[in-house]
């Protein structure tokens, strides 16, 4: 199991009910991390499956843990096989891309040149490398934690930060928040801040794919806070009735902003587990592992593309940073957790793999990291001459009144008339 | 109106519905229809009975019990491409949905500045008067017609049902159609103690076979006349009928039929000659849809009329079992208030 919760032991007195339990973090400001009850499996011990495998062959992936590259940088095991060297280079340039900019507009937002942000440090490897086992016209369904997305995808950054500044330039126009990017021709769809929903809005896409003989299939992601949701579970279940060409991602960083993933049960059962009781096959991968995430998601995604409908994947990870700009961990966390974390970062281990194996040197990784940087500082002075919407240079105020519908009803043009436009 | 001219058939609103789903899905092969017992059975009211046999399974199909994901998966469709045809079994039975209708569908466009679309349509039956109980009874169009971003139709006879839905079909944006269930098998004045009645006699029971819409965001005047105005909808729009003859009095009748975007024009014109105004509805009285269009009223007719608007609703209470003819809003009561506000001085 994944016990990433506080053995039950009921030291205060306050807490006696007749049985009842909140579940508890392992460590709390102050305390020792302990991540002792979360099956770390090792490096290469799952052989390798065939995408057409039958279902009860991903039994050994539901409580153990897919796991490619070992500690030190070197990969294990026949999985690693999906993976080409340019796999890699590409992979590792895109998490350092996706890592700069995150770090440019943290402090974009500490200057105050936005209100608020969300950066996914530490998860870059998920959205990356689930990105590399897509195609073109297939679907992503994102949360606010995939960015990762977007850089393997090739997005000009300016434009992402034009949204997060909904200056004159945001695609979006000022009508989303910063970060909940919509881009639909680098197959993003639209993220919403309601949590959940774009599970079985995911699956609904692969049924009308499969409907259609199609073979695009969708990737979904949630979190693990969100998987209590009702639309997760509807979501597994017409996955599993239809049988829908989807990967259904969970994203398990342990917290849900201070609820521990023992909140969504993880405690009791894993992730991979329970979507496997939909009759799903599923697999519980290293999240921090890019070597592990692609060929998990490459392997399923060509399962899903031969007609045999949906995988869950459960990717096990540790959300670094805040849960966004205005949140604080230190008041609900140990922060030593960060360091503590026993998958490590997956940065770091995939430029340890790149060198230890001589793909890459440090130099040049060195080079590849300086690169970003310069080019996030580049985007970002670009789009801070689009504007600023604190500096009052959003987005025209009048398109607040378009796009409600296709065509503007009676009423709204009444509306833009009454507020002076 | 557009339409191809065709014979007409006299056909109940079922019919008419069922008949709607056939003229979209020959015409369109992105047109999927599914919902709980909506596919091999075809519908616990028959609604959809005939198009998997006609179309196959991957084009109307069953669902699972699980509203939410009904909706999630037919927003996800319709990002897709399709233009999905959703039924939800009862309109009690959609609250499940409602954050998947409320915060989904009706803002993806907006959201995504016009990048993703979702011209889905949700029907399902709504209303009482067939001693369905608090949960088989309820009127939630008020929920709906809350949100922006959505369209809200409710017909009242089969050649409204069926064009609005075809119209609702091609539509680019969500569509919710609320029908009145107890107007199924025909048109009911409220009068449960005396025999039913069969849509062939009605005129709005002759459905034109083939393609036809009717245009969304159009009110009908049902009777003219030049006393008061009547604004009703679904079962209401006959009780209405029913109680202009009661009182007789010469109100002139308006079946709103689309409730978002509503016929303001239509509305306004009509109590500016009459000066007086009745708003009947089936649903509970407090903030229900009879508030909005009241504000409307005395937002833009208030120098015309000659009387208080007065609503005729369903009590605020949940629709009671035994007591549904003390809850729904029946002839005498609706007579009673005409006669009151045409008297008034």
């Amino acid at each position: 199991m994944d016990g990433f919760a506080r053995t039950d032991t009921v030291t205060d007195q306050r807490d006696q009910g007749r049985g009842f339990r909140v579940p508890k973090p392992p460590a709390r400001p102050g305390e020792t991390p302990d991540f002792s009850g979360i099956n770390l499996g090792e490096p290469g011990k799952l052989p390798l499956l065939d995408a057409e495998a039958p279902v009860e062959a991903f039994e050994p992936f539901h409580h153990d843990l897919l796991r490619v590259l070992d500690m030190d940088g070197k990969a294990h095991g026949d999985w690693a096989g999906l993976v080409t060297d340019d796999d890699k280079k590409t992979a590792l340039k895109a998490m350092i891309r996706t890592r700069a900019f995150d770090a440019r507009m943290m402090r974009a937002q500490r200057q105050g040149k936005t209100s608020f942000y969300m950066q996914c440090l530490g998860e870059e490897a998920i959205a990356v490398g689930a990105t590399l086992a897509t195609r073109d016209g297939d679907m992503q369904f994102p949360t606010y934690r995939q960015q990762g997305i977007l850089f393997a995808k090739g997005v000009d950054p300016e434009v992402m930060m034009n949204q997060i500044y909904s200056n004159r330039k945001d695609p979006l126009q000022g009508k989303q928040l910063p970060v909940l990017y919509s881009f639909k021709e680098y197959g993003f769809f639209t993220i919403s801040g309601n949590l959940g929903t774009q599970w079985p809005q995911a699956v609904g896409w692969a049924m009308a794919s499969a409907i259609k003989n199609d073979d695009k299939i969708a990737v979904a992601y949630i979190g693990d806070g969100a998987t209590a949701e009702g639309d997760w579970h509807q979501g597994n279940l017409f996955a599993s009735v239809y049988r829908a060409p989807v990967l259904l991602c969970v994203v398990n960083n342990q917290w849900a902003i201070s609820t521990t993933a023992a909140f969504a049960g993880a405690d009791k059962n894993t992730f991979a587990a329970r979507m496997a009781s939909y009759g799903l096959p599923a697999l519980r991968v290293d999240g921090n592992d890019l070597l592990a995430v692609l060929a998990a998601c490459r392997l399923s995604a060509q399962r899903a593309r031969a007609g045999l409908g949906a995988v869950g994947i459960e990717f096990l990870t540790y959300r670094r940073g805040a849960h966004s700009t205005s949140d604080d961990p230190t008041k609900y966390r140990a922060k030593e957790e960060v360091e503590g974390w026993p998958l490590g970062d997956p940065i770091d281990r995939l430029k340890q793999h790149m060198i230890v194996t001589g793909l890459m040197t440090a130099d040049e990784i060195d080079t590849l990291e300086k690169d970003a940087e310069t080019e996030m500082r580049e985007a970002e002075n670009r789009a801070e001459e689009n504007g600023l919407v604190h500096a009052g240079q959003g987005a025209e105020p009048a398109a607040m009144f378009e796009g409600v519908y296709a065509e503007m009803p009676g009423r709204l043009r009444e509306q833009m008339k009454e507020a002076g436009f | 109106m557009s339409e191809t001219l065709s014979n007409t058939k006299t056909m109940n609103m079922i019919e008419a519905i069922r008949d709607a789903h056939d003229v979209a899905m020959e015409r369109d092969d992105d047109v999927v229809v599914f919902g709980e017992d909506a596919g091999y059975f075809g519908g616990v009211f028959r609604c959809t009975a005939g198009l998997q046999e006609k179309y196959g399974t991957s084009r109307c199909f069953d669902a699972p019990i699980a509203e939410s994901g009904i909706v999630g998966a037919g927003i996800g469709m319709a990002a897709y491409g399709l233009k999905p045809v959703i039924e939800i079994q009862f309109a009690d039975y959609i609250t499940p949905a409602y954050d998947q209708i409320s915060q989904e569908a009706a803002r993806i466009r907006y959201r995504s500045n016009g990048q993703f679309t979702c011209p889905i349509v949700i029907r399902t039956p709504t209303g009482g008067g067939i001693y369905g109980g608090q949960t088989h009874s309820q009127s939630p169009e008020a929920i709906f017609t809350h949100v922006t971003g959505l369209k809200v139709l409710i017909p009242s006879n089969p050649y409204d049902a069926k064009g609005l839905l075809i119209a609702a079909i091609e539509d680019p944006d969500p569509v919710i159609i609320l029908e009145p269930k107890r107007l199924y098998n025909g048109p009911f004045e409220g009068y449960h103690d005396r025999a039913l009645k069969g849509w062939k006699d009605h005129e709005d029971g002759q459905v034109p076979e083939g393609y036809y819409t009717v245009e969304i965001g159009k009110a009908k005047t049902v009777r003219a006349g030049n006393a008061v105005t009547v604004l009703c909808y679904g079962n209401m729009v006959h009780v209405c009928q029913a109680a202009q003859e009661e009182a007789g009095v010469d109100a002139e009748i308006i079946d709103l039929r689309s409730l978002l975007p509503l016929d303001l024009e239509a509305i306004e014109t009509s109590v500016k000659k009459t000066g007086r105004c009745v708003i009947v509805h089936e649903a509970t009285k407090t903030c229900g849809y009879g508030a909005e269009l009241m504000a409307l009223v005395q937002e833009r007719c208030f120098y015309h009329l000659e009387a208080p608007i007065t609503r005729v609703t369903g009590w605020d209470t949940p629709y009671p079992h035994a007591q549904e003819w003390t809850y729904f809003p029946g002839p005498t009561r609706v007579a009673a208030a005409l006669k009151k506000v045409v008297e008034a001085k």
